[in-house]
């Protein structure tokens, strides 16, 4: 079995066996609490330029299928776990965790203590680190994880973002002949869905609820979104720091009162820049599928799907314009907004889930009705 | 929604006592929901048959009725106690069920008594297998297909449309009881007859099978704002076939990805919404096709369960703490969590762990009963094991059940492989392990056992550990090598054996290599946030998250699984000195690993330890905790076991020495001490041959009883008559050694049998805390047996003997504690048969009757105090009533098995009657029991010659009380003598219509039949007990039980329906005092 080190910039290392692809990485090191959905997590492209430490210990145990992928690739930069299971049992299952992560170049490391290692973040908060299975020394390692970029500042959106337009017209698949997902309706609506790292269920949701979508590249002009003649906009989920992208907020702040807007994750950060609030980031993120956030309107507790290392302070918003919808019951940051006067809303959490409950599907819905109302 | 204040006085409604399908996890959800209910204010009014549990402590209720759970006595309870509202949930079946006859019977509308937790439609759709399966089709849920029938034809009319197998489930039935899978004609005949009779309704669901799919259950709970969430995830490593409190079962669930997890978690929120479970935890199970994934529903409880304990203990989530709250009122977002103290209950626990449960079974002690595993429930408890890992989960959970099988000391056969992998049985998992060690690839054990895959792989590389530890020594094993070891769950024991050493041979080499284990912590979110509450398990993690403080601080170890002979009322210690402990301000700790009890609620003790109880894992916490004592004595068997070789390792034990409790079960010492004292024993012998047991025999004289050194609850006793049964008994019944000689005691026929429990301090003052009085004659086992306190039939003078020889031997043995002892009276002389230095089971039994709370004063003297801190009662304490406890037995569960009484023990539980005279309460304690006495009808008699002269006599009385009487012909003659009327029947080989056909067709409504002479039953005698139990007809075994039983049924036409809280009475007793 082959060693690979995962090293922090504050000098803690943690050495375990090698599976994944036999390289070097370095990343964010951030953790996830839930318990099903890893292959989703893999291929969120939120999770870019971070390496992952599920705290489920049996990681892998029913391999990956082509239909639970969140994007074309896994983005995650590495992965540490517990327990890597070389089977994968399920009915569904196309190849092994292992060779989904090798094929697509993802190292991980295996056998440490992840509870010990998320101990240690939820008390230092996040920190760069090297995955490696390259070079087990770890000064040199830890010598690297403080050379590689700080998320903070980072316009990572861009990058994962893409190249061009593209429209997306499938709806969901069902996972077993039990799940009653029925077919997408014909679609009413026309739905531009800015990329920041979109994850497909999104577009899926987005198809299902009745929209087509035409996909564009995170630095679409406002004037050539509209051009589209979109009945809504959406703006998605993205992995970094939200406030180098001054660019899409002044995009996004152009286009509020002309059309239907909904935002998502990142796609809320946005928001918030844009109607003049700030962002700051989390000690160490949230990260998991069981996070209760109230919504203010209908006062019922959804448990809701959540991935963010960075939120809007909701003390910088104009509470005139801006009205708070979801707040999250565990620290009472900010988990949704709208607009007093024009049909603009979004949330921080991943009502998408994909990983995560489906408590938040409505708020699919809540964006018909705008762009229906808008028609 | 915050708290009701429209109501202040809840009714609670128990489980009653333990049986099989129905353990201690209903103490543990009820003890949570009285607490939970009063720390908000509510007035709680409880009423639960069985004495044995924390429940039915005075103080968790404000008025305590241990009363049998019928209609009429909660009528009583209720119309005296007038509730605002019943709490049906948290009682299991029992509850439940009573709560729907409650309501049913017009007394809740009566007496304007809300139905809180669950409503009665909501009871009824989740409960009627019809109208769920209508609820279901409504929300576009799959279900196997499926009919109602109420007929052998109908049922036989479906089966063969759908096709074999199917399964069959009575409704209404406790833990599946009745049910079954039949594979032919001939099987759904022979099913289907007994299920529709066993049902209540009289009905029983046919299914199509869907046996060898993948088994789900979710628990969720829902409050009236509609916010729902899942606590757990549990998958069942056993497919679907095998009842889920017979299978193995896994925390979180290992096999699903998130799009088929969260299909279920859709569908299990959708059965909630449409069964209208408005607030409270349900638990939903789910089959899925592993070829397709096609998912069914296969049922839904809208109560607190037995996987809602085990998700309660497996999370850190509460369930029926948080039900009871939101039952009235609450709602999960107004809940704290409270192991983060900051974050609310409303949010789905997630685990960073392992959590493995393994039932336990008994089907030794059923001789008969065929040992396979189906749709109806036959384990007596379970274990829980947590890991970081599935492997190190079930390796530790394995070597809880204190089979002896985890360390690899079980032989297993080639030939049987095969059979044993395809039918389920309680050593499956074993043959799945010795299958590979054969040579079996996983797809053929997968072939054979539908087990999942994943497992499987599991489980081989567990066996592959072990191979590659034979290839080192201790002396070769690398660190590296040996941490993997402990990562994967090997126990010390078991690489002992692999390398050829001793245990602590290895823990000391596996310390020197710097591998000791470390605990983490239970804490509801993976370390996300902050834990406030000490819920340990090891592991062999880099990270040890114990943080003991420097109080002053006592370990209690526990009694692991529930056992026959070991259950609730050891629990019940332990759980008492906790408490106790913190009331002298001194810091408990907790060690158990059985996942239904009070014990192993994070809420009892300082500090938790979920581990097994091994000399390896107790040594791993008292090293890290470094507590000021120990205490075995609470626990059973199983810590006393650990007792002399902890004293060894230098455990601080505290009470009484190890030393004198062994000393007390070894046959030489001890006879020299009776010898010294100048008490009489009967006369005894021990032996290590075959031979010597035989010469033993002979000397005594027969009948004797044989039984191996070292058990409890009887397991593998014999009363044998002649040679022949002491000599197959020897070489087939029992292992012995020249450590563990076989002890041979002569039986004292037509003896009275008498338990004492008493406390002693180290002054060597004794109290006397119950004299019980069997009713069953002695050779019947002292747990089978009913009993009353105070004894009915001693003359001052036995009482006086009694009283003195427990004084003599409380001090001879130096107990300081509890002590139990059990005496023979025969003639007006007292033998010893048994000294116990420890607590028994009869210890909650008699703490209520007398309302001394023995257990806690018992902590007081082991931590110095003296008896006479606590109360100033001297000599025997006294009760003002009738308190008579009768055991309960599974006898339903095990068909075909004889259910006389005998010395080995077989009940599964107890209950306790109250009554003003003994009659009554001895008819209260049958009711609970679930043998309720007739009050007119026919009674069978048939006796053996030396019970001739009281059977008339009785017969006489019943006659008076309106009772028509048949006999056989020896029997009959006799009555008929006294001028009684009478009418005979045949016994079985005479000729027919006989007993067992009159008893078919309904005609008779009690059974008094002793056996011939005991040495064996005859094939007559079997077939009228096995029919009774069949048809529920009481079936009284012995003469002495059936002066009991007259006396009983004399009291049920005089003495009306009354009811005593248990403040009222241990008020009266201090006004007497």
């Amino acid at each position: 079995m082959n060693l690979a080190v995962l090293a922090l910039e504050d000098g803690t290392i943690f050495e375990g066996q090698s599976f994944g692809a036999p390289v070097e990485r370095t990343g964010e090191v951030v953790f996830n609490t839930a318990i099903t959905g890893y292959q989703e997590v893999f291929t969120d492209p939120s999770y870019s330029g971070q390496i992952v430490v599920l705290t489920n210990p049996q990681i892998g145990n029913y391999g990956a299928n082509e239909n639970d992928s969140e994007s074309a690739r896994p983005y995650i930069e590495g992965l540490a776990v517990r327990e890597f299971s070389p089977l994968a049992s399920n009915w569904r299952s196309d190849e092994t965790a292992q060779q989904f992560l090798t094929e697509n170049g993802v190292p991980v490391i295996s056998g440490i203590d992840t509870r010990a290692l998320v101990l240690h973040l939820r008390s230092r908060g996040v920190m760069r680190g090297v995955l490696s299975s390259v070079s087990t020394d770890a000064k040199e390692l830890i010598e690297r994880a403080r050379k590689s970029p700080s998320m903070a500042g980072l316009d990572l959106a861009t990058r994962v973002s893409t190249p061009q337009l593209y429209a997306w017209k499938e709806g969901a698949v069902a996972g077993s002949p039990s799940e009653d997902i029925g077919e997408p309706p014909e679609p009413r609506f026309h739905v531009v869905a800015y990329d920041f790292g979109i994850k497909r269920n999104i577009l899926r949701m987005l198809v299902q609820s009745g929209s087509r979508v035409t996909v564009v590249p995170a630095g679409t002009k406002a004037e050539d979104v509209l051009a589209l003649k979109p009945s809504g906009v959406f703006l998605s989920n993205g992995p970094g720091d939200p406030e180098p992208l001054t660019y899409q907020a002044e995009q996004v702040r152009r286009l509020v009162g002309k059309t239907p807007i909904f935002g998502i994750c990142l796609g809320h950060q946005i928001l918030g820049l844009a109607l003049g609030g700030k962002t700051y980031k989390l000690k160490f993120g949230h990260r998991g599928a069981n996070h209760p956030v109230l919504n203010k309107i209908t006062n019922r507790v959804e448990i809701t799907s959540h991935n963010h290392g960075f939120a809007v302070d909701p003390d910088s918003l104009n509470l005139n314009e801006i009205e708070i919808t979801h707040m999250n019951l565990n620290d009472q940051t900010l988990e949704g907004f709208r607009h007093r006067n024009h049909p603009v809303f979004c949330v921080q959490y991943h009502p998408e889930a994909a990983p995560g409950p489906h408590d938040s599907h409505y708020l699919f819905g809540d964006f018909v009705k705008l762009m229906e109302e808008a028609k | 929604m915050p708290r009701r204040n429209d109501i202040h006085r809840i009714l609670i409604v128990g489980s009653g006592p333990i049986v099989i399908g129905q353990a201690c996890e209903f103490d543990y959800s009820g003890a949570q929901a009285c607490k939970s209910l009063r720390s908000d204010g509510y007035e709680v009014v409880l009423i639960n048959s069985n004495p044995a549990t924390i429940m039915t402590d005075p103080n968790l209720a404000d008025k305590t009725y241990v009363e049998p759970l019928s209609v009429e006595f909660a009528a009583e309870v209720i119309r005296r106690e007038r509730p605002d509202a019943l709490l049906s949930t948290v009682g299991g079946q029992t509850g439940l069920n009573l709560s729907v006859a409650l309501a049913e019977a017009g007394v809740l509308e009566q007496y304007g008594v809300e139905l809180i937790g669950a409503k009665l439609d909501a009871i009824k759709k989740a409960e009627d297998r019809l109208l769920f399966k209508d609820a279901m089709k409504k929300i576009g849920l799959d279900l196997p297909q499926s009919q109602l029938v109420n007929s052998v034809e109908k049922g036989l009319e479906f089966a063969e449309r759908i096709g074999y197998p199917v399964i069959l489930r009575p409704s209404f039935t406790l833990g599946g009881t009745g049910g079954g899978i039949a594979y032919n004609r001939e099987d759904l005949v022979e099913i289907l007859e007994k299920g529709l009779d066993l049902s209540p309704v009289h009905e029983v669901l046919i299914e199509e099978s869907v046996l060898g799919w993948k088994e789900f259950e979710l628990e969720v709970m829902r409050d009236q704002a509609d916010n729902a969430i899942i606590v757990c995830s549990i998958e069942n490593f056993d497919p679907m076939g095998v009842h889920t409190g017979d299978s193995i079962t896994v925390a979180p669930a290992q096999t699903l990805t998130d799009r088929e997890y969260q299909m279920m978690r859709d569908a299990a929120l959708r059965c909630l919404r449409e069964i209208g479970v408005d607030t409270g935890g349900s638990n939903v199970q789910f089959a899925i096709d592993p070829a397709t994934g096609r998912m069914v529903i296969v049922e839904m409880n809208p109560r607190v369960s037995r996987s809602s304990a085990l998700a309660s203990k497996a999370t850190g989530f509460p369930i029926a703490k948080i039900a009871a709250k939101l039952a009235v009122g609450y709602r999960l977002d107004e809940i704290k969590n409270d192991i983060t103290r900051k974050t609310p209950a409303c949010f789905e626990p997630t685990i960073d762990y392992v959590v493995v449960k393994i039932p336990r079974w008994q089907f030794e002690k059923f001789p008969g009963a065929e040992p396979v595993l189906g749709t109806q429930m036959k384990s007596v408890g379970e274990v829980m094991a947590i890991g970081r890992t599935f492997k190190q989960a079930l390796g530790k959970g394995m070597r809880s059940l204190e089979t002896g099988k985890s360390d690899g000391a079980v032989t297993f056969q080639d030939d049987l492989i095969e059979p044993r992998l395809i039918t389920p049985n309680p050593d499956r998992l074993g043959y799945v392990r010795f299958a590979f060690e054969r040579g079996y690839s996983e797809e053929q054990v997968h072939a054979l056992t539908s087990i999942d895959p994943w497992f499987l792989r599991q489980v081989r590389e567990m066996v592959d550990l072990e191979r590659d530890m034979e290839k080192v020594s201790l002396g070769s094993v690398t660190r590296e090598q040996f941490l993997k070891a402990k990562r994967d769950g090997l126990s010390d024991t078991r690489l002992a054996r692999i390398w050829k050493v001793g245990p602590l041979d290895v823990r000391a080499r596996r310390k020197e290599l710097g591998v000791g284990a470390v605990f983490n912590r239970v804490d509801t979110c993976a370390a996300e946030f902050e834990s406030f509450t000490p819920y340990l398990y090891s592991s062999y993690e880099s990270n040890c998250e114990a943080s003991p403080s420097d109080r002053k601080k006592v370990m209690i170890l526990g009694s692991g699984p529930n056992r026959i002979g070991q259950g609730i009322e050891f629990d019940y210690c332990c759980c008492h000195a906790s408490f106790a402990l913190q009331g002298f301000g001194v810091e408990s700790i907790m060690v158990n690993c059985n996942p239904e009890t009070v014990s192993t609620d994070y809420d009892t003790s300082n500090r938790l330890y979920f581990e097994p109880l091994t000399l390896e894992e107790v040594l791993n916490i008292y090293e890290t905790e470094k507590p000021d004592g120990v205490i075995v004595q609470f626990g059973g068997q199983t810590p006393l076991t650990l007792a002399l070789p902890l004293k060894r390792a230098g455990v601080p034990i505290i009470g009484t020495d190890p030393v004198n409790i062994d000393l007390a079960e070894d046959r030489k010492l001890f006879g020299k001490l009776l010898e010294e004292l100048n008490i009489p024993a009967p006369e005894n012998g021990s032996a290590t041959t075959v031979e010597g047991a035989c010469d033993v025999a002979r000397q005594i004289g027969y009948p004797v009883l044989v039984r191996p050194s070292y058990v409890l609850g009887g397991r593998a006793m014999v009363i044998a008559y002649d040679e022949d049964t002491v000599r197959r008994y020897m070489q087939e019944a029992v292992i012995f050694s020249q450590d563990r000689p076989v002890l041979i005691d002569r039986v004292l026929e037509d003896a009275t049998e008498v338990d004492v429990d008493a406390l002693a301090d180290s002054a060597g003052t004794v109290l006397i805390a119950g004299i019980m009085e069997h009713i069953e004659e002695a050779g019947v086992h002292s747990g089978d047996s009913s009993c009353v306190l105070p004894a009915t039939s001693l003359s001052e003078e036995t009482l006086a003997t009694i009283r003195t020889y427990t004084e003599q031997l409380a001090r001879a043995l130096n107990v300081i504690g509890l002590m139990n002892i059990q005496y023979a009276v025969k003639d007006g002389m007292v033998y010893v048969l048994e000294v116990n230095p420890r607590a028994s089971r009869t210890v909650p039994y008699v703490s209520k009757a007398t309302g001394v709370p023995l257990p806690k004063i018992a902590v007081g003297v082991m931590l110095g105090k003296k008896i006479a801190d606590f109360t100033d009662a001297k000599g025997v304490l006294s009760v003002p009533q009738f308190f008579v406890k009768s055991p309960v037995f599974p006898f339903n569960k095990f068909p075909g098995v004889d259910p006389s009484l005998g010395p080995e023990m077989r009940s599964t539980g107890e209950v306790m009657g109250v009554g003003e005279n003994f009659g009554e309460a001895f008819a209260k304690a049958q009711l609970s029991a679930g043998t309720p006495l007739p009050g007119k009808g026919r009674v069978f008699i048939t006796v053996n010659d030396r019970d001739k002269l009281v059977a008339v006599a009785l017969a006489k009385r019943l006659t008076e009380l309106g009772f028509e009487i048949t006999a056989t012909r020896g029997t009959a003659n006799a009555i008929r003598a006294a001028g009684i009327p009478v009418k005979t029947v045949f016994k079985v080989n005479e000729g027919r219509p006989n007993a067992v056909d009159l008893l078919k067709a309904g005609s008779i409504s009690l059974i008094i039949y002793t056996g011939t002479t005991g040495a064996h039953a005859f094939a007559d005698e079997k077939a009228i007990r096995r029919a009774a139990v069949a048809y529920r007809v009481p079936c009284i075994t012995t003469i002495s039980g059936a002066r009991a039983a007259v006396e009983a049924i004399a009291s049920k036409g005089r003495d009306p329906i009354r009811v005593w809280s248990l403040q009222e009475i241990h008020k009266s007793i201090a006004a007497g005092r």
